[in-house]
This record gives C-alpha cells, structure tokens and sequence, in this order.
C-alpha cells in the first residue's frame, strides 16, 4: 500500500498550515508529560463514566474507548467545503425519503433498481404514503468521512438511522479544554458546545401540528444495558428532556404519554435511539419489550413525531449507498461535492467476476453489516479466509459490496513507541430542523490504534480524538 | 417527572442508606464479640446481627454456624444474599446510572467511586481485622458523602424529595429493626439485671445507630434501657429515631404534596403514624408491649412504601 496522506505532515515532511502551532507544542512538551495527561483523561473518562459496551463480552461489561491526546486539526477553509458536501448529502438524503414513500420519480426514472428498495428488509412499507412535519426523516445524520489527499473528502458511509458518538465529540472536547488550556489559548478552535440546544431546536420544530407551543420532547432509549446508553443519559441531561424507556409511555387515543409521578404527560417529539424493529411490537418484532404498543398507529395519526423518522434505513444501506452520487445529481441538479468511494456491487454480475477475481485486493462488506463486522479486509486476511469469503459470495452475492482498500488519511498519535501516525475517519454530525440545516463545527474523529489498522471501530480497538475546526 | 426516575432515586437512597447500616450493624457486634464472655453473655451476637438485618432465615440456606467470618461475608460480600453490602452499592449504582440525568455529577461522582472501589479493591473481600474496618469505614462514609452531595447539590425538587423519602423510610425500618431483636433487654422489669452484661448490649444498640453520645448530651445520665427506648423511639433530636424519621417523611411527603397541588394516600398514612409517635409515651408504649408496638410499626412503615409505590412510583 501507498504511503498515506499524513493530516499533519502531507505526503512527505511538509508541515500543513493548520498543524504548525501544535508541532511546535509538540516539540516543547517533554513525551512523559504527554503520557502523564493521557493517564489523567482516562482517569476522567471512567471517573465521569463514559463507557459503553460490548455485546457479547461479559468480561468487560463496560470498556473505555481510548481516547488520545492529540487532537485532529482542520482549517477553515478545508471545513466550509465540507460542511457544504455535507449540507448537500443530507438534503439529498432527506428528498429520496420523501420520494421513497411518496411518488416514487427516481424509480421511474431508472435511476435505481426497484427490487433494491422493495426487496430490501430495511425498507418500511408502513411509511408508504405517510406524511412526516416538514418533510423531513433524517433529523441526525452522522456521515462518515475520510481522506485519502488533502483535495477531496470520501464518505465512506451515511448513518441515518439512530447514529451515535457525539457525547464523544462534547466530552473529548470538555476534557482536552480541562487539560491543555495552554495548547487552546495558542489555537483559535471553534467551539462545539451549542451541539445540545441547536439539536433540541431542531427538535422541537418538527413537533407535530397539534403539539402545544412548547412542545415535550423526550429521548428514547432501550436502557441501561445499551451499549450507547451513557450517551443516551448525556444528551437527555444536556438538552434537559426525560430519558425515557418504552416502559415509561403509553399510547392513548393515538397520542403518546409519559407515566409521571403527576400522571400521564403528552409526548410531542421523541428522539430515538431504538431501532425501528423494536419501537412498537405490534407492528415490528412481537418480541421487543423495548417498544411502545400503538406507537406507530400514534405516529401515522400524526401525533408524534419520531426523529429519526421510520424507515430512513433505506437511505444509508450499503446496497444504496453506491448510487449516492446519482441521487444527489437526481435531486438537486449539482455535481456531489463529496466523493463515494469506488463501489463494486456484487448482485451486477461483471461487477462480481471483478471482486472474485481481485479478493487479496479489496474490502468487502455484508450490504446490511455495520459496526466493522461480517467484513473482508482482502490485503490483510490469510488464504483461508479469502476462500471462505470467495464461497460466501458465490452463494449470495446480493448481500455484498466491495472496495478498493484504501490509504485512509493519517494522523499523529500517542502510541508506546511515542508519536506515530495512525489511520483516522470522521464523523460529522448533521441536525435538520424545519428551517435550516446546521453542523457544529468539528465531528468525532475515530483512529485506528493498532499499527497499519484500517479499523476504527471502538468495538474493534479504535479509539477517539478531539476534532479541531480552527477559524479564520 | 418521569416514575420510574422517581422510583429509581427513591431506591438508590434506600440502598445507600442498608449499606451504611449493615457496616454499622457488623461494627457494633465485632465490638461486643471482642469483649471477655463474662460480658456478653451466652448470646449469639452474630445470630442477632443476622435477625437486626432482616436475613435471619436465608443465611442458613448457605451457612452451618453463626461465625464471625460467615455472618461478615454474607452481610458483606455474598452474591447470594440480595441485600448484602455489595450487592447495595451494585444495585445503586444500576439504579443511579438509570437515573443519571436527575442526579448531580457529585452524587453520581461518589456512587459511581464506590462501586470502583468496590470492584478494585474489594473483590476479594478483607484479608484480616484491620482490613475490615477499613471496609466498614469506607461503606459509612460513601454513605455519607452521598447524603451530604444530596443535601449540598440537588435541586429542592420532586427529585430531591423521593430521594429524602427512601433515605428515611429505610433508616426507620432499620431502627425498628434493631429495637425489635435487642427489644427484650429494654423492658424495665429487667432493670434489676443491670450488671456489666446488659451495659454493653445497650451500648452496642446505640452504636448501631450512631448515637452513643447523642444519649448523653440528651439525658445526662448513665443508661437505662427505658431511656434507650424513649431515644430511638420517640426523640425527634436524633435523626435515627422514629419520630424523626416520621417528621421528615411527612414533610417531605408534603412538599410534594404542595408541589404537585395534590394530597394523597400516602400523606395521610405518614400523618397517621407521625400522630400516633408524638403523642406516645414510653410508659403507655411498654403497658401496650414494646414488642406489640414495634411489629405494628414495621408493618405500618413497609406499608406506607407501598402506598408511595402505588401512588407515585408506578
């Protein structure tokens, strides 16, 4: 594999501009002084108890994601252009929902295969013909960003079902600012605090038409066992909402209460983070104690609404994903400012004999895995894995894509043998309210902490930095 | 606010508060048991520990003999036994992460430390003596600092209130509790005993319950098991006492009342009770039956948790 574009050092030993300030604090800070505020912020972390889970590993119920010390730095200018792909990304988003449920033009127009929305178990044929406030589905978006130059920005994924992290970005921030107040006041960073009222804001201005004029918003969320629930706490806490619980409400007449210690309170706008399978049992799994009976019929009488709203799987399936470009052009008109990665689609036949042929070379997801699991990294996995993987296709070549095995951009990082560069993604959180589109500055950026490893996921080993936007 | 975070704090401070008076409960009987027979009698203080926290029955289901070593592991650090120490400080902190949103970071802060501690260094339980106490302490004093970042940093809210309601129905049925196993060494026509023997059961009763100076600033005197009695039962100074619970849960039970512009079951149950303390006296409490009149009070005391429950938590 190429070297890889180094955030700080470019392609070679060019210092980038929005890097200089922290070289030379680098230089300036003895390495043990480094080591000892790392300790300090994990100290913190579990202290604070920023933790979450990983299913399917008692021993460590609740685990730490390692946080490092040196934050990832933009410039303005590199922000503005991303911020407009992104602002561009999500409208798309938000219009093929809308086209989806409702007329169906890009069908028509060919731009997408049927059976990849009809056959897809992600698509919610409750939502045919249902209206959502303002027309919008994707309140949140976490859209997963990466680099492989200093000129383009790649979405390697679009998150627009329940996405998390963003307690990591609010809290990483809190933490480095508690820690380096000298590397701050040498930086002019733009702040990320008002991440918490621009996302109630937005929540509350999709209430539905009868709520009254102060709209109950509440967070949803499965529970303490959830592997995201301390941020579910957090945000509920920042945003000053209850946290509630599918236990906690009840749907009456077709609107949604809350059961308070003063009886039941009407709930106009519920911020999600259970998945559509389990919000109400008596339309999805019958087997979900997480949800809410009559939930959904609340929700087609237009009495609640839910952010984000059902169905929005559709959007960011991996199967979809690849035609991303062709939505934006089909929606809005305009060239998309960010790039996909190149993508193969295993279900096109050519398309299959390529990967099959080229497996050492690529990477190769399950169309509806996530979370970096159930995929294959060609370069980095033995001939026996290959093989299997070869057989696996074969039988269901509809269920993946592939691509090419990318040098994601590098960033400098703490490791044991001292600063290193290590591989690092982005994800910038998106709030869509019914008048305007707003993105905090900065994101969650994740890294790779093992040496040469392309996998960021905190369940697989990645760890999180602070992300610096600087202003002009 | 939401029930179940009603529900979740009103418990949270009752395990807090089990915790702190289980540590208590092993403190004063490791004190009793250090001292030469003579003392103390033929009791088995440690069988007593058991009965005063409410496990008398289940212990046996896992133990053969009433032992120093078995009665401190089972109050301590069974997982067997629901309502040991540990298992409180766990059960406290699933109810506090539960419930994050409505607690302050200090009081998050110091169950969320506890339970660290717990797990750091606790595991394995106490190697020796010294190590015990150095236990007890640290459960008495999580206790502690968690009443005092309630008290220090909480709203006075519906919040705070549940939070107040669980930490004193608990702490009477704790002092009930006690009064009802050691109730026998209170009655006056045992007076006549008094030998060294009953003066360090009594004292071991006060220790329980913190207030073995409490008794001397309040009656100057030297101990009698009436005014023992009078103390915890009925003397609204001594934050352990019934009566002061019973002030406390009223109040509180009004300040929600007031708050909510609504009464309920629930205060006029703790109305009833707090009417019935103040206007007793330790005389008409021993012609009735210390016994009688404890039995009737635990059972009042768990029903009014009932009520609460019912009108408020569910």
């Amino acid at each position: 594999m190429a070297i890889a574009f180094d955030e700080m050092n470019g392609l070679g030993e060019d210092l980038r501009p929005a890097y200089q300030e922290l070289s030379r604090w680098l230089k300036e800070t003895p390495p043990d002084a480094l080591e000892y505020r790392r300790q300090e912020a994990e100290l913190l972390f579990r202290r604070i108890g920023i933790t979450f889970a990983v299913y399917g590993d008692s021993e460590a119920q609740e685990r730490l994601i390692p946080f490092d010390v040196i934050p990832r730095i933009m410039s303005a200018t590199e922000w503005t252009l991303l911020e407009k792909g992104l602002k561009q990304r999500v409208l798309a988003l938000n219009m093929f929902l809308k086209d989806i449920y409702h007329g169906r033009d890009i069908l028509r127009a060919n731009v997408i295969p049927e059976d990849l929305i009809f056959q897809n178990p992600v698509f919610r044929p409750e939502m045919n013909g249902q209206d959502v406030p303002h027309d919008i589905y994707v309140h949140i978006a976490g859209i997963d960003i990466i680099r492989t130059d200093p000129d383009n920005f790649i979405v390697l994924e679009d998150n627009a079902r329940t996405p998390s992290g963003v307690s990591y970005m609010l809290e990483n921030r809190e933490i480095m600012m508690r820690l380096f107040p000298d590397l701050f006041s040498r930086h002019r960073v733009a702040p990320v605090e008002r991440y918490p009222d621009e996302l109630l804001s937005a929540l509350r201005s999709v209430a539905p038409h009868n709520a009254s004029a102060e709209p109950t918003v509440a967070l949803m969320t499965p529970g303490v066992y959830n592997s995201a629930y301390y941020e579910h706490s957090f945000l509920a806490d920042k945003l000053g909402i209850e946290l509630v619980e599918g236990r906690d409400l009840i749907v009456k007449n077709d609107e949604v209460f809350m059961r308070t210690t003063e009886g039941l309170k009407r709930v106009d706008v519920i911020y999600r983070r259970v998945d559509d399978d389990f919000l109400d049992p008596l339309t999805f799994r019958p087997d979900s104690a997480l949800g809410v009976p009559g939930l959904m019929s609340a929700y087609a009488a237009g009495n609640i609404t839910l952010a984000n709203a059902v169905g929005t799987g559709i959007a960011d399936d991996k199967a979809i994903y690849s035609y991303m470009p062709d939505i934006v052009k089909f929606y809005l008109s305009e060239e998309p400012i960010l790039k996909n990665v190149q993508t193969w689609r295993c279900r096109e036949p050519q398309d299959l004999s390529y990967v099959l042929d080229n497996l050492a070379d690529l990477v190769v997801k399950e169309v509806h895995g996530s979370g970096g699991y159930g995929m294959l990294i060609g370069p980095a996995a033995t001939k026996a894995t290959i093989e299997a993987f070869r057989d696996k296709l074969k039988r269901e070549p509809e269920g993946f894509i592939a691509q090419p095995t990318l040098a994601l951009s590098t960033c400098p990082t703490c490791t044991d043998k001292g600063l290193a560069p290590r591989h690092v993604d982005l994800r910038p959180f998106v709030l869509t309210g019914s008048s305007h589109t707003t993105i905090v500055p900065g994101g969650l950026t994740r890294v790779a902490l093992k040496e040469g490893s392309l996998v960021v996921n905190s369940s697989q080993g990645g760890g999180t930095k602070d992300t610096w936007i600087l202003s002009e | 606010m939401l029930s179940r975070t009603a529900e979740n704090l009103f418990w949270l401070a009752r395990y807090v508060e089990r915790a702190e008076y289980l540590a208590r409960t092993i403190d004063a009987t490791l004190r009793v048991t250090a001292l030469p027979a003579a003392y103390i009698g033929k009791t088995n203080e440690w069988d007593s520990a058991l009965l005063t926290a409410g496990v008398g029955a289940a212990f046996y289901d896992h133990y053969e003999e009433a032992n120093e070593r078995n009665v401190v592991e089972y109050l301590s650090f069974s997982s067997e036994n629901p309502s040991s120490i540990k298992n409180c400080i766990e059960a406290a902190r699933l109810n506090s992460r539960s419930v994050r949103t409505a607690l302050t970071s200090e009081m998050w802060d110091t169950i969320n430390s506890a339970w660290i501690e717990l797990q750091a260094v606790w595991n394995k339980g106490p190697a020796n003596r010294e190590e015990l106490a150095k236990f007890l302490r640290f459960v008495q004093e999580t206790s502690l600092r968690f009443d005092g970042s309630a008290y220090r940093t909480m709203l006075r809210n519906d919040a705070y209130w549940f939070s107040r309601l669980g930490v004193h129905l608990e702490r009477a049925d704790n002092t009930a509790r006690i009064l009802d196993v050691k109730y026998h060494m209170l009655l006056p026509e045992e007076e006549h005993v008094g030998g060294p023997l009953d003066y360090y059961q009594w004292t071991s009763i006060l220790r329980s319950v913190s207030a073995t100076t409490a008794y001397h600033w309040v009656y100057r005197e030297t101990l009698k098991p009436w005014l023992i009695a009078d103390l915890l039962i009925l003397n609204d100074t001594l934050p352990r006492s019934l009566a002061s619970c019973y002030s406390n849960l009223v109040r509180n039970l009004d300040q929600i009342g007031v708050a909510y512009g609504r009464q309920g079951a629930s205060q006029r149950h703790a109305r009833g009770i707090r009417n019935r303390l103040e206007h007793s006296h330790m005389d008409d409490i021993f012609q009735h039956g210390v016994h009688e009149f404890i039995q009737e009070f635990i059972a009042d005391n768990s029903r009014l948790g009932e009520i609460i429950t019912k009108q408020y938590l569910i």
